[in-house]
């Protein structure tokens, strides 16, 4: 079995972002950036079930600028075998992402596609589900356990509102992966050296068959109107009157 | 003039909270129509969705309870259902995100995420970047398809009377995805997401025998018990106590965060809560930035004197 994992860059969770003050969108120069986390468990669940003997190949794409490349080669550090850059200047959008992925799943048939449930950047939250309503595939969201039950079947726990609920679903699949699904391993020097001579290729979005897809307009992005100072109190004492006196107690 | 659909959220009795307050959006953009979907085996939620202030006509789709809850099964009725409609929208819970861009994708419409205010027929305002960031987004030229933050919008009130209309929509459900089981958890306390009073404990709390007195201290306030992201990683609680971007959002009347640090990701979990308490003993932690009233204090001196200033209150 192939499995195709998607991964986008993305500004890394430690940065402390800035709105542009022209409202144009947040400032990207020189900042950090990093395999989204949730994409990066994503990885880490794909080549643990290729270790597990449930898989035979890792595809890692990534859709977006020449620079994704530096993720891609990290995922091909941790254990991918084969890396896959759709190169696209403009801002790509959940739907964009769908549809070039459907593409890809035309052309490398995978029987398992994984990535995270939700990009830090945008935080849509929509990629893996739009891709498995294209293919007419069935979708498993929020996992936090996947288990290939063999006979063309996987079994997935995921983490929903009210607790955790257990599919079961057919082969080919989209999983989208949650926090608690694993822990990514660490890259070790001699790994990031290995993974220079893994295969990396290059395509245009351009190139790939894809329908009109209508997009989002960003209209302003401003900074968040932060909260008034809090007080300190000095004693649960004084806090119990801080709240009487904000008339929530 | 706009012809609106909300999809429903329901444990299979009573209509979710996130409906109600997903409806007060929903009235928000002007609109000829607004009707609510109604997907499940009884139809108690939907004479529920019938009561509140608004709505039109509740569309009743009979399905098993046991493909209810799956998008892959919901996905074409709503398609088929959003013919009739300019809009449609779901709470952003995460029965509404396991749906919605599903829904989208079959209908080619660029969805909306998580929209904390609407501003116009198809604009809209929603955080990107753990709540960094707020952008206004206009929707392209067709179906709206937009999912709604149901805690930046207070309830809209019953009191109404819409009739429901039984629809029977005669599709083939797909059977390549089987409900093998759900473990709900099961508390007699406020639920975490419509609670008016939350307290929560983070990595500080130490353990589970921590979440006992905070749980303890709960129940006297009446109020539901939440988590960080660090506390249920450690197994302290069960997943479905998160706060978080990416977990719950929540904005009750009083939050009390326990040796909660405050990771960015947290906080946007918490933003719209109206008085936020930090019980913390590390003064430098982030928590106390977003803070309305802050304690330096070990929390597990705090608890107690909480709980006997309560008691002689």
């Amino acid at each position: 079995m192939k499995i195709l994992v998607a991964v986008k860059r993305v500004v890394d969770y430690n940065v402390q972002l800035h709105v542009k003050s022209d409202g144009s969108g947040v400032e990207t120069d020189g900042v950090k950036m990093s395999i989204n986390p949730f994409d990066e468990i994503a990885v880490e669940e794909a080549i643990r079930i290729k270790e597990a003997g449930h898989a035979d190949e890792v595809l890692v794409v990534s859709i977006g600028s020449d620079a994704c490349q530096e993720q891609l080669r990290a995922a091909l550090a941790m254990g991918a075998d084969r890396a896959l850059l759709v190169k696209c200047d403009r801002d790509v959008q959940p739907l964009l992402a769908a549809k070039a992925l459907q593409a890809l799943v035309g052309q490398e048939r995978p029987q398992l596609v994984l990535m995270g449930k939700q990009a830090i950047d945008d935080d849509a939250c929509q990629t893996p589900q739009m891709l498995a309503g294209l293919l007419d595939w069935p979708q498993a969201t929020f996992a936090s356990r996947i288990v290939i039950a063999g006979a063309g079947k996987v079994e997935v726990t995921r983490e929903v509102d009210a607790g955790l609920e257990t599919l079961s679903l057919d082969l080919p699949t989209v999983i989208s992966t949650d926090l608690r699904l694993n822990e990514p391993r660490y890259i070790k020097i001699p790994q990031i050296m290995k993974a220079k001579s893994k295969p990396l290729q290059m395509l245009d979005l351009a190139d790939l068959p894809i329908t009109e897809t209508p997009l989002l307009n960003i209209v302003t992005t401003s900074a968040p109107e932060p909260r008034p100072a809090g007080v300190r109190v000095g004693s649960v004492a004084e806090l119990v009157d801080a709240l009487k006196e904000k008339g929530v107690l | 003039m706009n012809r609106i659909l909300l999809i429903a959220e329901h444990n299979g009795q009573n209509l979710d909270p996130a409906t109600a307050k997903s409806l007060t959006c929903a009235l928000q953009i002007p609109h000829q129509t607004l009707d609510i979907a109604v997907f499940g085996s009884s139809r108690a939620p939907a004479e529920s969705a019938a009561k509140l202030v608004g709505v039109n006509r509740v569309l009743f789709v009979e399905l098993p309870e046991n493909q209810a809850g799956l998008a892959v099964c919901l996905c074409p009725l709503v398609v088929e259902l959003s013919a009739d409609y300019t809009h449609v929208l779901v709470p952003a819970t995460s029965f509404g995100r396991d749906l919605l861009p599903r829904v989208a994708a079959k209908l080619n419409a660029a969805q909306v995420s998580d929209i904390v205010a609407v501003d116009g027929d198809r604009c809209f305002k929603r955080y990107v970047y753990a709540g960094n960031a707020l952008i206004t987004v206009q929707a392209p030229a067709g179906t709206v398809v937009a999912s709604v933050r149901a805690n930046a919008f207070k309830p809209t009130s019953a009191g109404g009377q819409a009739v429901v209309e039984t629809v029977d929509l005669n599709l083939e459900l797909p059977r390549h995805t089987r409900l093998l089981g759900l473990n709900r958890s099961v508390s007699e306390r406020p639920d975490l997401q419509s609670a008016s009073r939350v307290l929560a404990g983070g990595r500080g709390v130490g353990g589970k025998s921590g979440f006992d007195d905070l749980y303890r201290l709960a129940d006297k306030l009446g109020a539901a018990v939440g988590a960080s992201r660090a506390a249920v990683d450690a197994g302290f609680v069960p997943n479905d106590l998160q706060i978080g971007q990416t977990s719950k959002i929540i904005a009750p009347d009083l939050y009390i965060a326990f040796g909660i640090s405050g990771a960015f990701q947290h906080l946007a979990g918490i933003k719209d809560a109206g008085v936020i308490v930090a019980v913390n003993t590390d003064p430098n932690a982030p928590i106390f930035e977003v803070a309305d009233i802050g304690l330096v204090a070990d929390l597990f001196e705090v608890i107690p004197q909480l709980e006997q200033a309560l008691a002689n209150k």
